[in-house]
């Protein structure tokens, strides 16, 4: 079955990212096909290759960089909402890339299910 | 999915304008996805409904009122616009407050309508 | 229908409008704090046992487990890992999550 998933929050303040994120592995393991993960309102702070956790907790922005690389995962952040906090191609983690809106209503028409997760 | 495929999309709107950004980037997306030719439907519940709220000045917050947006969602062909009907009567108000025509819709409606959707959204 | 609620029933109203909503026979998974509604003696307990009659309900067990209340669930009330999520939201047609 093909997925798409929705983040709405960016990364450590909220458990949406990590929640999001386990749900995508777990689903990639069963063999199901994540057409596409979309990042909007805060959650385009989970792209910022400026993040740095500290050593001991997991690190949320390389943690979704490897994931894409892995399985070829389509990674989209929302220009508007990115602009806005300051995400751009210059801080933008690998495997992530900035595009419209529409990527999240064409992942909506195309996928089975459309899954989000916020605050 | 084949090209000009129609899917139902429904935003369910339980927030309140301006305390977060939700209501605004909701409405983006909104308007995104009528562009796309889609069935649009759109739910206010909770707080949601003060979206629709007349009378929003926001000068003195320094935001940008955004209200407007609801009226001129018309001419982009979204015309589906429920509200449910114990959450506008639990905060005072009535259609009358409101600055869009809406249908006022039960609970129970609102649950039967969000069941018949393809892809429900919420922000 | 699959209804997914994030949030503790004593600090946001995401279950309670869920429930108010939801048709009967659907399924309501509870994730991150919204597992606490699902352990015995919380503040939503009674409401959501009077649920388990219309509605399937689950919680996500690493949450549960995460919060130190993996040994106090409801009776009624399935525990799913990230793979059950997956089958749940596999399952139903279509999915709301109650932000």
């Amino acid at each position: 079955m093909k997925f798409a998933v929705t983040i709405n929050e960016g990364p450590y303040q909220h458990q949406a990212s990590d929640s999001a994120y386990l749900f995508c592995r777990a689903a990639l393991e069963k063999g199901h096909e994540i057409r596409r993960v979309f990042f909007y309102n805060d959650g385009v702070n989970n792209a910022s290759s400026l993040t740095e956790p500290p050593q001991d907790d997991r690190n949320i922005v390389t943690r979704w960089s490897k994931l894409a690389e892995d399985h070829k995962l389509d990674l989209v952040v929302c220009v508007a909402a990115a602009l806005r906090r300051g995400i751009r191609d210059e801080n933008l983690a690998p495997g992530f890339r900035i595009s419209g809106l529409g990527q999240l209503v064409e992942a909506g028409i195309e996928a089975d299910r459309l899954v989000t997760f916020g605050d | 999915m084949s090209e000009g495929a129609i899917k139902k999309f429904m935003f369910v709107n339980r927030k309140a304008p301006y305390g977060t950004i939700y209501a605004l980037e909701s409405l983006e997306v909104v308007l995104i996805t009528a562009a796309f030719d889609q069935d649009v439907s759109l739910v206010f519940m909770d707080d949601g409904i003060f979206q629709l709220k007349k009378g929003q000045q926001t000068k003195g917050i320094e935001n940008k009122n955004f209200s407007p947006t609801y009226r001129a969602l018309d001419g982009y062909d979204i015309e589906k616009l429920y509200v449910e009907a114990e959450a506008l009567t639990a905060r005072g108000l009535t259609e009358d407050d409101l600055l869009v025509d809406v249908t006022v819709m039960s609970r129970a409606e609102l649950g039967k309508l969000m069941d018949e959707m393809d892809v429900v959204l919420s922000f | 229908m699959l209804h997914i609620v994030n949030k503790s029933p004593a600090e946001r109203n995401a279950l309670e409008s869920c429930l108010r909503v939801a048709q009967d026979g659907a399924a309501i998974l509870l994730i991150e704090d919204a597992v606490y509604a699902a352990t015995r003696g919380n503040t939503a307990e009674n409401h959501l046992r009077d649920a388990l009659s219309r509605f399937k309900i689950y919680a996500l067990a690493p949450d549960l487990e995460a919060r130190g209340m993996g040994d106090r669930v409801m009776a009624g009330v399935a525990t799913v890992d990230y793979g059950g999520f997956v089958d749940l939201v596999a399952e139903h047609k279509n999915c709301q999550s109650w932000l």
